[in-house]
């Protein structure tokens, strides 16, 4: 609430200043939020940082691959989770776990590369194929993909190790900072979804980004006036998957853990929960949504058995409150809030009944 | 012999004029190495394999096994994806919620069955029940949001949670088995030679009556909405929405009626279908994904809207998981998914599809 009063207060003398301060007025929010998360580890408990804020960032990365898609590209892939979870396995098997069997022992430098390499192909392939078709199909596709790769890791035991998957995977070693331990761990969680949330935010403006959402409104009108569609519809699925396979690695290493529920098809269908909960509008709506559900996951269990319901039904909760949102603002919490900034600022002016 | 074939209906296709005459006249090489397929196919199937053979390829009660429960699996697939594509293509309504329907047909199928006893009165138990949901749905929820197809979709998911979670409450986590009535137990002789005597005598293939019956009935019930959508008014009018719904609102055609029947009919067929996934295997808790994502796998293949297309698809996926699991039990799910990989690579519409 602060915050938007100091955005709205401020606006007046920022048209008079210089840019400087106009962007600064324009951001304030984003960067007071920014500045809270970094200083954050001096005031939080590592469950904090770790099971709450960290994880909310991982999955709001994995998200915001999601969000990038549908909201700028119109192309609900359900694939996203499983390119994070390809990269998962991949840095799983290149790199170190507890199983010697299969795991490969490569130092961090080349298994990060590699397992991001292998996850955005993947990604990209996968895009090419439901690229080929329009709309409403691609969520089918994707649907269908996400749970081939799921069924495979459930079936495979040369690879994927199974219904059991991998634990003990952890974070390197590397410019003498264990990256394991919780704070160094939450930097880096903090510092590649800061960068991820900025370069989607840039690729949108961009004329990348500008082209892409003209495809989404309008394929036919793009195609005729010389834009290749199916080749920034492509580009988008590859720019999305680097996003979700460096969130794969790091929800890996945030776990220390990987299984194939990691990828499931309940996973795949909670992460487009994520993203519409929070709107597909913006990209900081992945993030919001991403905060929800794990507060939602965390503490909604014993919130209910408080209540006296049984606590069992969380994934009613969950499908009730994603019915309510899609139902009554299908742009998620991000329109809530904009209609509520929207009803403040003109009944401040006046102008409102 | 397959060059005779090839030949008369080369000769008979040129004075008619006939499609298949055309095309073999075009591609005689094609045609002739279907012919060959399809003999040797014919042949795989009637004939006793020699020993040689079936040291190579495994026995032969196993391959005829695999061939009819895919047959059959593939009546189940049917029932499932033909009301998941009717909605489809009539409605753009992508159903996630359509393998809640299949489990919940499955249980008050179930309930039912336990309650009156007979399992054919279960069947119409389960299509009410599934039918009036699928009503509601289509009531109260999507025609509030017509022509928004993701929103719809979104929804459908929505509600696939909800409904799963409170399945779970009501009938628990713990698989049930609906018994087969007493006059379609045991098996039924067949006359497939599986295997040789040593005496020489031939040894017939056994198989459960119930699955005949039932993939028998599967069978009806296509050829029934075929003929109902191709020869009665109301196919007309369906026919017609899946072209152009809104030309045939602006004829002045009642279209949300036909909506609410269309939704009605497609959820029923789910639920009966439950039944009979609960006969054939069981109904528990994760079915309706594996249904959901085996309709969407058959639509997908099949061609989307088409309901010849969700039997060909349902065919080949039933095939293709019962195989599966024969000769290569560790992929065998994952061999389906590939046919719908190679599918929508070579031809994105799906086999039957239209673009």
């Amino acid at each position: 609430m602060a915050l938007s009063d100091t955005g709205t207060a401020r606006r007046p003398i920022g048209l008079e200043g210089d840019a400087f301060s106009r962007w600064l007025s324009q951001h304030s929010p984003t960067l007071l939020l920014g500045l809270l998360l970094v200083l954050l580890p001096a005031a939080a408990t590592d469950f904090v940082l770790d099971q709450i804020v960290g994880w909310t960032l991982v999955l709001g990365m994995i998200a915001l691959s999601l969000m990038f898609l549908a909201g700028y590209g119109g192309m609900v892939s359900l694939v996203q989770m499983t390119v994070a979870g390809l990269a998962g396995y991949s840095i799983t098997v290149l790199g170190a776990s507890s199983l010697p069997s299969i795991s490969l022992f490569w130092p961090w430098w080349v298994a990060a590369p590699l397992a991001i390499l292998i996850a955005v192909a993947f990604g990209t392939l996968a895009g090419a194929l439901s690229a080929r078709t329009e709309g409403i199909y691609t969520i089918m596709i994707t649907l269908a993909l996400a749970s081939a790769f799921f069924y495979l890791t459930l079936q495979n035991w040369s690879i994927f190790n199974g219904f059991n998957g991998f634990t003990s995977v952890p974070a390197p070693i590397f410019l003498g900072v264990n990256w394991k331990s919780p704070v160094p761990l939450y930097y880096l969680i903090l510092f590649c979804a800061g960068l991820s949330y900025v370069a989607v935010l840039y690729v949108s403006r961009a004329p990348f980004g500008i082209a892409l959402q003209g495809a989404r409104d309008n394929p036919r009108r793009m195609e005729a006036i010389g834009f290749n569609v199916m080749a920034h519809r492509i580009a988008a699925y590859a720019f999305a998957a680097v996003i979700a396979a460096v969130g794969g690695i790091l929800l890996v290493w945030l776990n220390n853990q990987i299984s194939p529920g990691t990828a499931g098809i309940q996973a795949t269908i909670d992460l487009l929960v994520i993203a519409v909960v929070g709107g597909l509008g913006h990209p900081i709506g992945a993030f919001i949504g991403a905060f929800i559900y794990v507060i939602l996951r965390t503490f909604a269990l014993d919130a209910l058995v408080a209540v006296g319901l049984d606590g069992r039904r969380f994934q009613t909760i969950i499908g009730l409150g994603f019915l309510v949102i899609v139902l009554f603002s299908p742009d998620g919490v991000i329109g809530l809030w904009r209609r509520w900034l929207a009803r403040a600022a003109s009944s401040r002016r006046g102008i409102g009944r | 012999m397959a060059t005779a074939l090839g030949d008369e209906g080369t000769a008979r296709g040129a004075r008619r004029g006939d499609a298949l005459g055309r095309w073999i006249n075009h591609h005689p090489l094609a045609a002739l190495s279907l012919a060959v397929i399809v003999i040797f196919c014919l042949w795989l199937i009637l004939a006793p394999w020699p020993q040689g053979f079936e040291d190579w390829f495994g026995r032969k009660r196993l391959f005829i096994n695999a061939l009819f429960n895919g047959i059959t699996l593939g009546g189940l697939y049917f029932l499932v994806a033909a009301g998941f594509t009717l909605i489809f293509g009539l409605m753009r309504n992508v159903n996630l919620a359509h393998g809640s329907l299949y489990l919940f047909g499955g249980y008050m199928g179930y309930e039912a069955g336990v309650w009156t006893g007979s399992w054919l009165l279960s069947f119409v138990v389960a299509f009410l029940c599934c039918a009036i949901v699928g009503a509601a749905m289509q009531i109260l929820i999507f025609r509030r949001m017509e022509g928004q197809d993701l929103r719809q979709t979104l929804v459908t998911l929505g509600l696939s949670i909800v409904f799963a979670d409170l399945m779970v409450w009501v009938w628990g986590g713990n698989a049930i088995q609906i018994d087969t009535p007493d006059y379609l137990t045991g098996p039924v002789p067949t006359p497939i030679v599986v295997a040789l005597k040593p005496s020489g005598d031939a040894i017939f293939l056994q198989y459960p009556r119930v699955r005949l019956v039932i993939f028998a009935a599967a069978v009806l019930i296509g050829i029934g909405m075929w003929l109902a959508l191709h020869r009665t008014r109301i196919g007309m009018m369906i026919r017609a929405g899946v072209d152009d719904r809104d030309m045939l609102s602006v004829l002045g055609y009642r279209v949300q009626l036909l909506f609410v029947l269309v939704f009605a009919f497609g959820a029923g067929l789910a639920g009966m279908a439950g039944i009979v996934g609960g006969t054939f295997q069981s109904i528990s808790l994760g079915e309706d994904s594996h249904f959901l994502l085996a309709s969407l796998v058959v639509v997908i293949v099949g061609g989307m809207g088409s309901i010849p297309g969700a039997a060909l698809g349902a065919l080949i996926i039933g095939l293709s998981e019962q195989f599966g699991l024969v000769y290569f039990q560790n992929y065998a799910t994952v061999a389906t998914f590939v046919i719908m990989v190679v599918v929508l690579a070579l031809r994105p519409q799906g086999l039957l599809g239209r673009r």
